[in-house]
């Protein structure tokens, strides 16, 4: 029988566990993708050693369809694995990770195809490949070479599931909202689709984005504060409140494309100061 | 002498790299055992995802032994001088001989061995190899495209040490990912490839091109089906495989609703899969896939996988298709007035607006007319769909203009349409279905659709009037308005594709044989321009724009003209005429002035010509006085020929008779030539002297009437 949704994570979270990662929670906050957590931005710069395992619910406002499309959601999630430095056997033990959630690889085509990662928002970008099985893009996998603008020394290897569509790859279901969250038959659809609706609803439609434009600029002065205070992570953590704020703006429409630079350039200042906050830091635990 | 292998193997290569990384390898290879002398047969480079390859035949054991004498400085020269030269060639002073008061030093240089070579050879090859993007990874310094695992470098049976970075060289390497994921020893160039292919890797990219290409068309065959063949895909297939099994899948096939376009680029660019057709020629609900497995289950489990992305990706391309039927083109077009063409001009929307009055404008002018005037060969249109009828011959030229003006009012309604924001590229394609969809008459929806055309080489070039206009007027717009602003393509910059919109538009003048006076079009472009613009400066600059494109496209009309075999300096000739802006003329008046010049007559004339312009250059020679008297009859004859010739040339240009022009210059070869032979124009009698060059300047002056001919080469 094939995993379940959380079966599925709790094998990554076993598997990755017993490689010395830090199986950590999701962050208590909102964002567009598990490499915002802080436990990817933030520890992939620095000299220390890092390894960390977390999933991570990801909000792209844009990409809701009121529960409507069988492959889109405005709430998902993503496992995230970071190891620093990136060991020689990255891929290996990668490929290790598919056969445990039951991925053969002499029956599925599996394939490291090209696909260099970039966020201008956080300054970032690294060398790799969307992985392949059977065609279907199943992982992300990053060398990262630089982060809020700094060089990556040593080199953070990152490696983002797609949940939801691994999922929907090893149970065999069309449709995101009939995969099988556990085994006492609840699906995803019995969590997930009002959340999808009402989300889509509020994003597209409700959302006071007068508010939302006043909030934004109240996580830029936060973040500037915390900055001021040589405070890294709260100022982080700001940077990721004036980016989802934007990603709201950006889904109610009320960003002009000649203005989204501007706003996106705004986070990337904020990222990046951010980082230079938290290299300055001194580290240890003994501090 | 021994064949010499290096692999270097790393994580996966990105399979566009992969072909340049080849040519760089060997070439890096020659360059460096060249510069150390190290003799070398045939070099065979391979690459496949994971590893990059040379094999490098009948490599000399080792260099030769050389002496070399080195001048030095001389033996009075200053202490510094000789200390320098010694430190150069490590030598003392006792070891230098002296001659003639100068310093020689005898250079002896052992040969150095192969390996010893080889091994500074591959390092330097990893130091600084030109790969478009690398990498670090891990805790190291070294860049590679991806993170380097392991480095086979073997000459015959014997490993070429070297340690690049804690990674030494070895015999060792891995075979296929997954069919045979251990080491596996190689015994050298000789068992390298046949040892690899046992493991499930199959080095030569080219066999594996073969694979693919033969195997995909194959599985359709076997299918039913036929390939539409793609030999990007093929190359791409097999840089993304090294054991390459070419699959069938299929699809529903209610998605053939969805435009063809969408459905190939879907499966090409998403998902590197070959479309297939059926025994009519349609898109079959069918493609092929290319695995990197020979799967357990022979493939099934991969084919239905494969199936299922596709399907999610055509139900994703059917929603914005269906959304983008619901609106109609006309309401599409106002949201271009919210996307920017240039922030200096403007806005899609006032593109639209110059190009439908250029458009219009050249119906009105009948410089497009309902039937084209002469158009090429039929059944060289520009969509295959099409018969050689024009589709819009019959309407009258009211009919046309309004045809013209809806079509590139509409023409750029589909960028804003969800479907090209998903796929850019299938620009003029969506908005020729929506077209068609909402019932617009069928020249209007070939226009948008055809209208970028023709947009490279071998592209098809449009023939129908309404096509023929929309397509001209776009190109000429946007290279008015953009030298309107100094925006001109510069050496090897060219970002707005300006001169691929000249030799566009060259194309479609002479194509259809366009008699367009493109002064005034471009003068019409730059003022429709002005008066949308707040600043007035475009307007005022019109005296200097349309001079400077008139000569960006000569440029671009020899460039393009190059093919057909029309010698550039004979277009310059009749463009230095000044004043020629009707390229079909001109090109008409550079065929007889080529099919002249490449005559005995032509080539004499022109010995002539250069002679008479010499004489008069070296004179610095103006019209004089001249004095009247005996001429001898050689005299009488040219003056009496170039008068007959001066009113017959002018009259064939008028007729724009070209061949009849170059006739009355080839009656002038004779005279000139006896004129030449028997006549002295450097006599002692100033008057007489006068009289010959007042002669020679007119017979120069009749020839420049129709071509510059001091432009011409030979």
């Amino acid at each position: 029988m094939s995993l379940s949704f959380q079966d599925l994570i709790l094998t990554l979270h076993q598997y990755w566990g017993a490689q010395g990662c830090v199986i950590l929670q999701p962050y208590d906050m909102e964002m567009g993708a598990g490499t915002f957590h802080p436990a990817t931005v933030l520890r992939s710069l620095g000299p220390e050693p890092w390894r960390a395992a977390y999933v991570q619910p990801c909000r792209r406002p844009t990409d809701g369809r009121y529960g409507e499309n069988p492959n889109r959601l405005g709430h998902y999630y993503q496992y995230q694995v970071v190891l620093k430095p990136s060991p020689h056997d990255l891929q290996d033990l990668y490929l290790g990770s598919l056969r445990e959630i039951g991925i053969d690889p002499l029956k599925h085509d599996i394939r490291f195809v090209e696909d260099d990662w970039e966020s201008p928002t956080l300054g970032a970008w690294g060398l790799g490949w969307e992985v392949w099985c059977d065609g279907m893009e199943v992982t992300q996998f990053t060398y990262f070479q630089q982060v809020g603008g700094f060089e990556c020394k040593p080199v953070t290897g990152e490696l983002t599931y797609g949940l939801e569509r691994l999922a929907m790859y090893i149970q065999g279901v069309d449709d995101v909202f009939d995969l099988k969250f556990n085994d006492a038959g609840v699906t995803y659809g019995d969590v997930f689709l009002e959340n999808e609706r009402e989300a889509s609803e509020y994003n597209f439609e409700v959302a006071n984005t007068e508010r939302l434009f006043h909030s934004f600029r109240e996580a830029v002065a936060e973040c500037e504060l915390c900055i001021e205070r040589k405070l890294p992570i709260p100022a982080y953590e700001q940077a990721i409140k004036a980016s989802h704020m934007f990603n709201t703006l950006q889904a109610r429409g009320v960003i002009s494309v000649a203005e989204r630079q501007a706003y996106i350039g705004r986070v990337r200042d904020l990222s990046k100061a951010a980082c230079a906050a938290w290299l300055e830091k001194p580290k240890g635990s003994s501090a | 002498m021994a064949d010499f292998l290096l692999e270097l193997l790393s994580e996966e290569i990105p399979a566009r790299m992969q072909a340049n990384a080849r040519n760089e390898l060997a070439r890096k290879f020659a360059e460096c055992t060249s510069e150390a002398g190290l003799k070398s047969g045939p070099i065979d480079v391979y690459s496949t995802p994971r590893r990059l390859a040379l094999i490098a035949r009948e490599v000399a054991e080792a260099t030769e032994a050389s002496r070399e004498e080195v001048k030095g400085p001389r033996a009075s020269a200053p202490p510094q001088a000789l200390e320098g030269f010694l430190r150069k060639t490590g030598l003392t002073k006792d070891q230098l001989a002296e001659r003639d008061g100068v310093y020689f030093a005898l250079i002896e240089r052992a040969g150095r061995p192969a390996s010893e070579i080889l091994s500074d050879t591959v390092r330097r090859i990893v130091a600084d190899f030109p790969w478009p993007k690398s990498m670090r990874w891990g805790d190291g310094d070294l860049r590679w495209v991806r993170p380097l695992h392991g480095i086979v470098a073997m000459l015959g049976e014997d490993i070429v040490p070297v340690e690049i970075a804690g990674t030494a060289s070895g015999a060792t390497t891995v075979g296929h990912r997954f069919h045979h994921p251990g080491d596996i020893t190689i015994g050298g160039a000789s068992d390298y490839v046949e040892k690899l292919r046992a493991c499930h890797v199959i080095v030569d990219q080219e066999e594996r091109e073969r694979i693919v290409r033969d195997g995909a068309a194959a599985a359709a065959k076997e299918a039913g089906l036929t390939l539409l063949a793609d030999e990007g895909l093929v190359v791409e297939n097999a840089g993304l495989t090294e054991w390459p099994v070419p699959l069938v899948g299929r699809f529903d096939p209610e998605f053939l609703d969805v435009p063809r376009e969408v459905i190939v680029l879907t499966m090409r660019t998403n998902q590197k899969y070959f479309a297939c057709t059926n025994d009519e020629g349609l898109l079959a609900p069918a493609f092929v896939c290319v695995a990197n497995i020979a799967a357990n289950d022979g493939g099934e489990a991969i084919a239905q996988g494969n199936a299922r992305v596709l399907a999610a990706r055509l139900a994703d391309a059917r929603f914005f298709w269906e959304q983008d039927l619901k609106i109609p083109l006309e309401e599409q077009a106002k949201k271009l007035s919210g996307i920017v063409f240039h922030e200096k001009l403007g806005t899609v929307a006032d593109k639209v607006e110059r190009v439908a009055k250029l458009a219009r404008w050249l119906v009105e002018q009948e410089v497009v007319t309902a039937s084209p005037r002469h158009s090429r060969e039929s059944g060289n249109s520009a969509s295959g769909k099409r018969t050689g009828t024009p589709a819009s011959a019959g309407v009258t030229k009211e009919e046309l203009a309004d045809q013209v003006e809806r079509a590139a009012r509409l023409a750029k309604a589909d960028l804003v349409t969800g479907m090209v924001g998903e796929f850019p590229e299938l620009q003029g394609v969506i908005g020729g279905y929506l077209a068609e969809a909402q019932g617009e008459a069928k020249a209007v929806a070939d226009a948008i659709r055809d209208h970028y055309k023709p947009v490279g080489q071998g592209d098809g070039v449009p023939t129908t009037s309404v096509t023929v206009a929309v397509a001209l007027a776009d190109k000429l717009d946007s290279i008015a308005v953009f030298f309107g602003v100094d925006l001109k393509p510069t050496g090897s910059k060219d970002p707005f594709a300006l001169r691929r919109a000249a030799i566009g538009s060259i194309e479609i003048i002479v194509a259809n044989g366009l008699r367009i006076p493109l002064t005034q079009a471009l003068r019409g472009s730059l003022a429709n321009h002005a008066g949308q613009s707040k600043d007035s400066s475009p307007a005022h600059r019109l005296d200097r724009t349309v001079p400077e494109i008139l000569a960006f496209f000569a440029d671009r009309l020899k460039v393009q003209q190059r093919e057909a075999g029309v010698r550039h300096d004979l277009i310059d000739a009749v463009f230095a005429l000044g004043g020629e802006d009707d390229l079909v003329r001109l090109l008409a008046r550079v065929k007889a002035l080529q099919n002249f010049v490449e005559t005995e007559d032509g080539t004499n004339l022109l010995v002539a010509y250069k002679r008479a312009a010499n004489i008069l250059k070296k004179e610095e020679w103006n019209p004089s006085d001249v004095k009247a008297g005996e001429a001898p009859p050689e005299e009488i004859l040219l003056n009496d020929s170039l008068i007959s010739a001066e009113n017959a040339a002018n009259e064939a240009i008028i007729k724009e008779d070209f061949s009849a022009a170059m006739a009355a210059l080839a009656s002038l070869r004779k005279p000139i030539d006896a004129f030449f032979d028997k006549v002295t124009v450097n006599v002692e009698d100033v008057g007489v002297r006068a009289r010959r060059l007042n002669l020679l300047m007119r017979f120069r002056d009749a020839v420049n009437r129709v071509a510059d001919f001091s432009r011409i080469e030979g």
